[in-house]
């Protein structure tokens, strides 16, 4: 046995080498051709980003299409480093007070002339026929963010709300964007990079604004070839692709695979690459010991917060006293020690995510209540709380997701750790739709799991889950709080990072302590695991960043395609 | 027999009907919202107008009634209508997914004739010897093994057999080509959940082929076959077999049934798309339309395989006649 951690041990301080040392480094030579072949543990329903929440629409059609400004595809890992795609130059810096952006926008950018076959479908024909090889504009962008920000009756916008800060968006000429704010905001270039926004063509959404939810037509890396629904789909070579030499690949070939053992079986068994939304630990271990050298791992913080979520209108969690009491009662810095090896989450960290410079230094989480460093303290006063409230006694019912992954194992532990405050609780377990239900309509609920996972690392909105529940509806613990709401708009409309992160603080001490009216248990934590052949391509803190392939190139075919 | 035949087919309409209607209101029952499943599964904040426009883009903000009423008329015109979920029509998304689960169906049929047929005959001539016993075991096995388990195992032995022999870990393909662009990759990816399901489905089979036979060799007709000096393979292959075989038909025609719709989980375990991994992604995404319709069509394919199993039997035994 011991043997065996050896080897893992020593095959996953190789894969952090490579990391460390640039798996995904630019500067060596890059490989052309070659087909990356990707598991996606998802089916998309809809190909349309502007109106799907899922990773599933992002990892299969990202490579389609451009964005204005994205995450640096070089160094995916920072949370603020962003760049133009679509834009010419660095990120514009705003005018008028912060209050307008004017973004140039590149020429020469062209929309894909599409190979037809017998499984292109005849919309997609016809429109490539129509627009391809013409040159993507300003009014292409303008009808893009319109979509976005204020789309028409029947049209659904999922990225409304992170563009509530937008008064209008114009195109003063054919390459020429400009944004115009309500109040200035330090949210929005973030919103700008959401790799949700993908721009489609004015011409076609003139026509048909539903058209993007089933056709695809870009100006991307890559140009469509197939999709074959809950199957695959398949894409080749942008060979006008507007940023110089790339994408390095001949094509992809992405296959719809929702079980996480077929996602880890198909790496080993050569029939995919990569698979680049996680994995949990025991797998990394299991496929690291499997394919040794062959086999790379890159590990992130990731931009998604487990949350512990109170009933605050029900007795006895109507009281903070009891509710401080849970959070209490939680090893954090204990549990990330050990949850991290069967689970996937790590860090711990407040309402900010775990690097960001707004979130909590170390020092400043150990001063809010449940992340002191003394657990014994901790859990003293959880029980005199309880004690004082009378619920020393306390039975509840703690409601959870019925997913493996982190939601019941991490649940499981939380229930262990409220034992030894002397409290009884029992895990009711439900399917993602009817725990929706319970969260958001029938709130027939004493504590629950929650959750809250975003793509582009945006602070000042990400928390908008402590706003009151009247403003936030997505914040499912019940609480108004009407000081919460007035400092959530002033960290929101300032401009100046050190103000907004001293409002952060308090925002978070009120949230988390004084008001303790929902919990951070733990952040995630992404494990990446992909065949060494895979290179160019770095992690990031989200599942839904820098994943347009145009970076990667391929050093080996697999066995299946050898 | 024409009689039979369209008074079986005028029954088919009240079970369709009955079965429709029992889904659509069962499916009701089932806590959850497909959008916010879909617009806030993933953790995030959303615009309450999106998730409206949402509701009322595939109805569901219509009484239940009037989506009643939607529904039955989509049943009446043959109209399965569009997946909640993907916005595809129905239609389109089973067709996708029908080949290869009838392929699968097919092909785990025939290795489930090919093995239960000779291993129940041989079991039931051979009946209280070491073979019988082997076949018995056998056949307990399949019955004792789930057909996913046995997929997993399946898989797990390519993958380290292939690793140990070829150097290199090797698994079946896991998108699916039709028979006819590509035998090969066609076969190597279908033979294994086929093999999987087959062994499971022949074990019932082949008891089922065992007793049957045991019971016509007792017949009075086989003793006179033999009083006649018949050769013993003449008798079990021509006289006993042919009229064992008809509970054997109808365990074969349900399980074929079973297996166009069932195959919930070995689909799951091989990544096929077929029609059972997209009956689990219809109830999990609680699309009712895709949900309902997929219903109505394993309900169709149990009825009308009972039909033409019923209509075999008249075949087999020449004795029944549906008049």
């Amino acid at each position: 046995m011991t043997k065996v951690y050896s080897q893992i041990a020593i095959a996953l301080a190789a894969g952090f080498a490579l990391v460390a040392s640039g798996a995904g480094s630019d500067a060596a030579a890059q490989n052309r051709g070659g087909i990356l072949k990707y598991i996606i543990p998802s089916n998309p329903p809809s190909a349309d980003a502007h109106r799907e929440s899922t990773f599933g629409t992002i990892h299969p059609f990202a490579q389609f299409y451009s964005v204005l400004l994205r995450v640096n595809p070089s160094n995916p890992a920072s949370t603020t480093d962003f760049k133009c795609d679509l834009c010419v130059g660095d990120v514009p810096k705003p005018t008028d007070g912060g209050l307008k952006y004017t973004f140039k926008i590149k020429k020469g950018v062209k929309w894909h002339r599409v190979n037809v076959t017998k499984n292109t479908p005849a919309e997609t024909a016809k429109w490539s026929k129509a627009i391809g090889g013409t040159e993507l504009n300003a009014h292409d962008l303008v009808a893009t963010f319109k979509k976005l920000i204020d789309p028409p009756k029947g049209v659904i916008s999922n990225r409304k709300a992170f563009f509530s800060m937008v008064e209008s968006v114009t195109a003063p000429d054919d390459f020429t964007l400009v944004f115009k704010l309500k109040y200035p905001s330090g949210a929005f270039i973030p919103a700008l990079a959401l790799p949700y926004n993908f721009v489609y063509a004015k011409k076609i959404l003139d026509t048909d604004m539903h058209w993007y939810e089933k056709y695809v037509l870009g100006t991307g890396p890559f140009k469509f070839v197939e999709w074959q629904v809950g199957s695959h789909i398949k894409a080749e070579r942008n060979e006008a692709y507007y940023w110089k030499g790339q994408p390095y690949l001949d094509g992809t070939e992405a296959v719809f695979a929702k079980k996480y053992s077929i996602n880890m079986q198909a790496i080993r068994g050569g029939r995919a690459y990569i698979q680049f939304r996680g994995f949990p630990p025991k797998m990394r271990d299991d496929l690291v010991k499997a394919l040794g050298k062959k086999l790379t791992v890159q590990e992130s913080d990731w931009n998604c917060a487990l949350f512990m979520t109170p009933n605050n209108k029900v007795k006895p969690f109507d009281d903070v006293r009891v509710r401080r009491a849970l959070s209490l009662a939680l090893d954090r810095w204990g549990g990330s020690k050990y949850l991290s090896k069967i689970a996937i989450v790590k860090t711990v960290g407040g309402i900010v995510f775990p690097g960001h410079p707004l979130a909590a230094t170390k020092k400043e989480l150990e001063q809010i209540a449940g992340y002191w460093p003394d657990l014994e303290k901790s859990r003293a006063e959880a029980r005199r709380l309880l004690k004082e409230a009378g619920q020393s006694n306390l039975k509840f019912v703690f409601h959870n997701r019925g997913v493996d992954q982190p939601y019941k194992v991490v649940g499981t532990w939380m229930i262990g750790q409220w034992k030894k405050i002397g409290l009884k609780v029992k895990q009711r377990v439900q399917p993602t739709g009817p725990f929706y239900a319970t969260l958001r309509n029938k709130k027939d609920f004493d504590v629950s799991m929650d959750f809250n996972c975003q793509s582009i690392v945006n602070p000042l909105l990400d928390v908008s889950k402590f706003q009151s529940d009247t403003i936030a509806s997505n914040q499912y613990a019940g609480f108004q709080d009407a000081t919460m709401d007035a400092m959530f708009d002033k960290m929101n409309r300032s401009g100046d990072p050190a103000e907004q992160r001293r409002i952060m603080r308090k925002f978070e001490k009120r949230g988390l302590d004084e008001k303790a009216y929902q919990f951070i248990t733990l952040w995630w934590y992404r494990i990446i695991l992909h065949r060494t052949a895979v290179k160019g391509w770095k992690t990031s803190p989200s599942h839904y960043l820098n994943l347009d392939l145009a970076n990667i190139w391929l050093e080996e075919p697999l066995l299946s395609a050898k | 027999m024409y009689q039979y035949i369209v008074k079986r087919v005028l029954l088919m309409v009240p079970t369709l009907l009955g079965a429709a209607v029992f889904v659509f209101f069962l499916l009701r029952f089932i806590p959850g919202d497909i959008c916010e499943l879909r617009m806030v599964g993933e953790g995030g904040y959303v615009d309450e107008s999106a998730l409206a426009t949402c509701r009322a883009g595939i109805g569901i903000d219509k009484s239940i009634f009037l989506q009643f009423v939607d529904f039955m008329w989509g049943f009446v015109i043959f109209d399965l209508g569009t997946s909640m979920w993907t916005g595809q029509p129905i239609g389109y998304e089973i067709g996708l997914r029908f080949e290869l689960s009838l392929q699968v169906a097919i092909m785990a049929t025939v290795a489930s004739v090919l093995i239960a047929i000779p291993l129940g005959t041989l079991s039931a001539v051979k009946q209280d010897t070491w073979i019988d016993y082997v076949v018995r075991g056998f056949s307990i096995a399949g019955i004792a093994m789930p057909s996913f388990w046995l997929g997993i195992l399946i898989i797990l032995f390519l993958l380290i057999g292939t690793q140990a022999f070829l150097g290199e870990a090797w698994m079946p393909p896991i998108v699916y080509v039709p028979i006819w662009e590509d035998p090969g990759y066609n076969l190597s990816m279908l033979i294994w959940p086929a093999l999987a399901t087959g062994y499971r489905y022949s074990a019932v089979a082949t008891r089922m082929t065992r007793s049957a036979l045991l019971e016509v060799l007792r017949e009075d007709y086989v003793r006179t076959a033999r009083a006649k000096g018949l050769l013993e393979k003449i008798i079990i292959n021509r006289h006993a077999l042919k009229n064992s075989l008809l509970p054997v038909v109808t365990v074969v025609g349900i399980e074929f049934a079973f297996l166009m719709g069932g195959l919930v989980v070995t689909e799951q375990v091989f990544n096929l798309n077929g029609l059972g991994k997209l009956f689990v992604e219809s109830v999990l995404n609680t699309d009712y339309t895709l949900t309902q319709a997929l219903v109505m069509v394993v309900v169709a394919v149990f009825v009308l395989v009972n039909f033409l199993v019923d209509l075999l039997y008249a075949w087999l035994d020449p004795r029944i006649r549906y008049s």
